[in-house]
C-alpha cells in the first residue's frame, strides 16, 4: 500500500483486493455488540471538508471513531478559508496540531494530490472527493458492494470482479465517481460500459479502459450491475440536455427498464439520488437497489483504508490486542 | 562614449569576426580589427545576434508591482538578451489611455536596461465593448503602434472589424488573443485525453482556431493586417498557412513554452504549468516547430507573465495563469529549433529580432549586424548547457516551468545602443 490514497488509478489489483478483504473483516465488527477497535487509539485524523458533503464526512467520521482515532472535523464554511486563507496554510495549521492523517474533500481537482506531493505537510492524505477528478473510497465501496452481491460475501474473499459487466449511466463529464470506478473496476477485471448523452461524456473518453454507449436500452440486458449517477438539474441550463423530462426518458432508470436487466443484476447509486430524474421511486425502493447497503459498506471500506494507511502491519481485527507502537 | 571590440564572434552563427562598437553605433565588422582605445570582449566563438525583441511581455507596472516592475522586467529582458520589449496593456489601470502608455514608456526610458514599447488596449478596460482612444495612444510620446486586449479576446466580431479598420489610418496592428470566451468558460487546461482523466475544465483547440479563422477573414475583407498572439495548436498553424497562401496580411507568434512543453506535465497538478493558452499535445508542439521553421509562424514571443509565489503555491484551480520567459527564451529556442536542426542562428535572429521589430515597428531594433547600424547586440555562449536556477533570475517572479531542467545556451553580454547592460552574465 502507498502512504496516501489519492486516485483509484494508483491501486494495483492486489492493493484493491486487500482493501476489500480487510473491509470484510471490518464489517464483522459492525455485527458485534461493541462496534469498536483500538487500532488507531492515540492517532488523530482530521476531516478537512471544503465542500458540503454531510454523508461522506459522517461515513469517514464513523469509520475513524470505530477505529478509536481522535477525530477533528474542519469545514471550510465560516472558517479562515472563507477569509482567504490558502489550502497550504490551512493544512499546515492543522498539521501543527499533530494530525496523522488528513481526509480531504475539495472542489478543485488535484487539491489532494497537491497536498500529498508539495511538501506542505507530512500526514497521510486520503482523497474524499476532489472536483471532477477522483473519489477513490466511493469506487472501493462500490466494488465491495458488487463483490458481495455478485460473487458472495465469503466466496468473494481474495477475489476480484473478473468478467463482471458493469454499466455506469449519467453525467460522466462532471463525475469523479465515474472516473474512480472506471479505473478501479478495470483494475479488478470488470468490463465497464459508460452510457450517457454525448454532451455528458468528456472529450478524450475514448482512451479510457471501457466501452461507451449512447443507448441505455441495448446495454441493460448485458449488465450485472447498473450504476446510476446523479444528474443535477442545473446542467439543463448549460445545454447539456434539452429538458429534465427528455433526459429522464432517454437515460433514466424506471421499472420497465429495470425489467430488461438480468434477474441477478443490481442497481447502484452513489447518492444522493434525484428521484424522478435519473431513477424512479419504484427502482430506488426495490430490493435490487443497493443504495442503503452502499452506505453501510462505505464505513467498512473507510475503516479498511484508514487501517491500512495508518495502522501498519498489525492485524486489525482477529485478536483484541491493544498494544501500540 | 567609449569603444568596445568584440573579438572572434560568430555573427549570426557564421565565421568568427570582430565587431567594433563606437558609442551607440557599430563602426566596423571584419577580421583583425584594431583594438586601440577599445575595451576588448573575447567572444571566443560565441554567437553574436542582433539584440532580441519581444513583442509580448507583461511588465505588470502599474498595478502589480509585487510580481514585476518595468525596472525588474527590463533587467530580466537584458539578462535574456533582449534590447526591446513590448509591454502588454493588461495592467491596473489598463493601458487604454495616452496617460498610462506614456507612464510605462517613461519608466522604460528611466530603466536604461531595455527599450520599452507600450502596447495599447484595443477596448476600454479590455472589456471588448468600446474602442479605446487608439489614435491618442499612437500620437502620444509612447507612439503606440501595436494594440491588444491580450489576456482577453476581442470576441465581438464588429468591434474587431472596426479596430482592424481604424488602425489603418496610422499603420497600426491589432494583436489578437484568440480565445472564444463561451467555449472556454471554466477552462483550466487543454481539452483532451489528459483533461478527461484529471477532471479539469477543457480549453479546446477550436476556441483558438475559430477566432483566428474569423480574424484572418476579417483582415482580408477590410484590407488590414492582423497579428495572432501565442498561437498554440496544429489547427491554428493550418489556418494561418492557408491565410498567408491567400495573400492575407497576417503574422503570428509562438511562445517558447509551446515549443517545448505538453499537457502531459499537468498530471503533476503543479500550477507552474498553468498558462493561457494552455500547454497542448506533442502533435501540436511538433506542428508549431515546423511552422516556425518554414515561416508560417513569424516570430517567437515570450508571453513573459510574472506571478507572485502565492499565486502558484496552491491548488490548480486557484492558481494564476502564466509563466516567466524572458530569461529562458533563447535557451528554449536553441533546444527546440537550433539543436534539432530546424533553424540556424540566422533564422533565430530573424524570428527573435528582425521580424518582431518589423511587426512592432521598433525603430533601431532588429537591424543587421553591420557598420553604421545601432549597436543593439546579444552574445550567446551556445556551447553552454546547464540546469535552470530561478534563484538567479533578475525578474521579480520565479514562476518558471523549467526549474532544474537542463537547457543549452547562455546569454553572456547584451548591449543597448553600445552600452553594456549584461557583462559575463551579470547585469551592469
Amino acid at each position: 500500500m502507498q502512504r496516501h490514497l489519492i486516485s483509484a488509478a494508483d491501486l494495483t489489483r492486489d492493493d484493491a483486493v486487500l482493501i476489500l478483504d480487510t473491509a470484510e473483516e471490518m464489517a464483522r465488527v459492525a455485527d458485534r455488540p461493541i462496534k469498536k477497535l483500538p487500532t488507531l487509539r492515540g492517532r488523530t485524523v482530521v476531516n478537512l471538508f471544503f465542500e458540503d458533503s454531510t454523508r461522506t464526512r459522517i461515513s469517514f467520521e464513523a469509520a475513524e471513531k470505530r477505529l478509536s482515532a481522535d477525530v477533528i472535523n474542519f469545514t471550510a464554511k465560516g472558517s479562515s478559508v472563507s477569509k482567504g486563507e490558502s489550502l497550504k496554510d490551512t493544512a499546515q495549521t492543522l498539521e501543527a496540531m499533530g494530525v496523522d492523517a488528513v481526509v480531504i474533500r475539495h472542489g478543485a481537482s488535484g487539491a489532494p494530490y497537491r497536498l500529498a506531493t508539495s511538501g506542505w505537510i507530512d500526514a497521510a492524505v486520503i482523497n474524499a472527493g476532489d472536483g471532477t477528478h477522483q473519489h477513490p473510497t466511493q469506487a472501493l465501496l462500490d466494488a465491495f458492494t458488487m463483490r458481495r452481491r455478485l460473487v458472495g460475501r465469503d466466496a468473494g474473499l481474495g477475489q476480484d470482479l473478473a468478467g463482471k459487466r458493469i454499466t455506469i449511466v449519467g453525467d460522466v463529464l462532471h463525475s469523479r465517481v465515474a472516473r474512480s470506478n472506471v479505473d478501479l473496476l478495470h483494475t479488478l477485471g470488470a468490463e465497464v460500459t459508460l452510457v450517457a448523452p454525448p454532451t455528458l461524456l468528456p472529450v478524450g473518453v475514448e482512451t479510457w479502459p471501457c466501452e461507451v454507449s449512447y443507448d441505455l436500452d441495448s446495454t441493460l440486458p448485458k449488465s450485472d450491475a447498473v450504476m446510476m449517477l446523479r444528474v443535477q438539474r442545473e446542467r439543463m441550463n448549460a445545454a447539456f440536455f434539452p429538458t429534465e423530462r427528455e433526459y429522464s426518458r432517454r437515460y433514466g432508470l424506471d421499472g420497465d427498464r429495470m425489467a430488461k436487466m438480468p434477474e441477478h443484476a443490481i442497481v447502484m447509486h452513489p447518492g444522493p439520488m434525484v428521484r424522478g430524474m435519473e431513477i424512479t421511486a419504484e427502482v430506488a425502493d426495490s430490493d435490487r437497489c443497493t443504495v442503503v447497503e452502499q452506505v453501510a459498506n462505505g464505513v467498512s471500506i473507510r475503516m479498511a483504508v484508514l487501517y491500512l494507511l495508518l495502522g501498519g502491519n498489525e492485524p486489525a481485527v482477529t485478536h483484541s490486542r491493544t498494544e501500540e507502537k | 562614449m567609449s569603444k568596445t571590440l568584440i573579438r572572434g564572434a560568430k555573427v549570426l552563427g557564421g565565421e568568427p569576426q570582430d565587431v567594433l562598437i563606437d558609442g551607440g553605433t557599430i563602426e566596423a565588422v571584419g577580421t583583425g580589427l584594431s583594438a586601440e582605445g577599445a575595451e576588448v570582449v573575447e567572444a571566443d566563438g560565441k554567437v553574436l545576434l542582433p539584440g532580441l525583441v519581444d513583442l509580448h511581455t507583461h511588465l505588470r507596472e502599474p498595478g502589480r508591482e509585487d510580481s514585476e516592475t518595468v525596472l525588474t522586467g527590463t533587467r530580466a529582458a537584458a539578462s535574456g538578451g533582449y534590447t526591446a520589449v513590448f509591454a502588454m496593456a493588461n495592467t491596473f489601470p489598463v493601458a487604454d489611455t495616452a496617460g498610462v502608455v506614456e507612464q510605462v514608456w517613461r519608466l522604460g526610458q528611466e530603466s536604461g536596461y531595455c527599450d520599452v514599447q507600450p502596447i495599447g488596449a484595443v477596448t476600454v478596460g479590455l472589456e471588448g465593448r468600446k474602442l479605446a482612444e487608439l489614435g491618442a495612444m499612437h500620437e502620444s510620446a509612447a507612439g503606440v503602434t501595436v494594440f491588444s486586449d491580450d489576456g482577453k479576446c476581442v470576441d465581438d466580431a464588429v468591434i474587431m472589424r472596426r479596430a482592424l479598420e481604424y488602425v489603418k489610418a496610422f499603420g497600426g496592428v491589432v494583436a489578437q488573443h484568440a480565445q472564444e470566451p463561451r467555449l472556454t468558460e471554466g477552462a483550466q487546461m487543454n481539452e483532451g485525453v489528459v483533461s478527461a482523466e484529471l477532471g479539469l475544465g477543457g480549453w479546446p483547440a477550436v476556441a483558438e482556431e475559430s477566432i483566428i479563422a474569423r480574424d484572418v477573414l476579417l483582415a482580408e475583407h477590410v484590407g488590414s493586417r492582423v497579428h495572432i498572439c501565442h498561437l498554440s495548436t496544429a489547427g491554428s498553424v493550418e489556418i494561418v498557412r492557408w491565410a498567408k497562401s491567400r495573400g492575407i496580411d497576417v503574422t503570428a507568434e509562438v511562445t517558447p513554452h509551446h515549443l517545448l512543453l505538453t499537457d502531459e506535465l499537468v498530471r503533476s497538478y503543479n500550477p507552474v504549468y498553468k498558462v493561457n493558452p494552455p500547454l497542448r499535445t506533442e502533435r501540436d508542439v511538433m506542428a508549431l516547430r515546423e511552422a516556425l521553421a518554414d515561416g508560417t509562424i513569424d516570430i517567437v514571443a515570450t508571453d513573459h507573465a510574472p506571478h507572485p509565489h502565492e499565486d502558484k503555491d496552491c491548488e490548480w484551480a486557484a492558481a494564476a495563469m502564466g509563466m516567466v520567459g524572458l530569461e529562458t527564451a533563447l535557451s528554449v529556442v536553441q533546444e527546440t529549433m537550433v539543436d534539432t536542426g530546424l533553424l540556424d542562428w540566422a533564422g533565430v535572429a530573424d524570428r527573435m529580432s528582425f521580424k518582431p521589430a518589423r511587426i512592432g515597428q521598433a525603430t533601431g531594433h532588429g537591424r543587421p549586424v553591420s557598420a553604421g547600424e545601432p549597436a543593439n547586440l546579444t552574445l550567446v555562449d551556445t556551447a553552454y548547457r546547464g540546469a535552470v536556477d530561478p534563484a538567479g533570475f533578475a525578474s521579480r517572479s520565479r514562476n518558471t516551468p523549467y526549474e532544474g531542467r537542463e537547457l543549452p545556451g547562455r546569454v553572456t553580454h547584451t548591449w543597448l545602443r553600445g552600452k553594456a547592460t549584461l557583462v559575463d552574465g551579470k547585469l551592469t
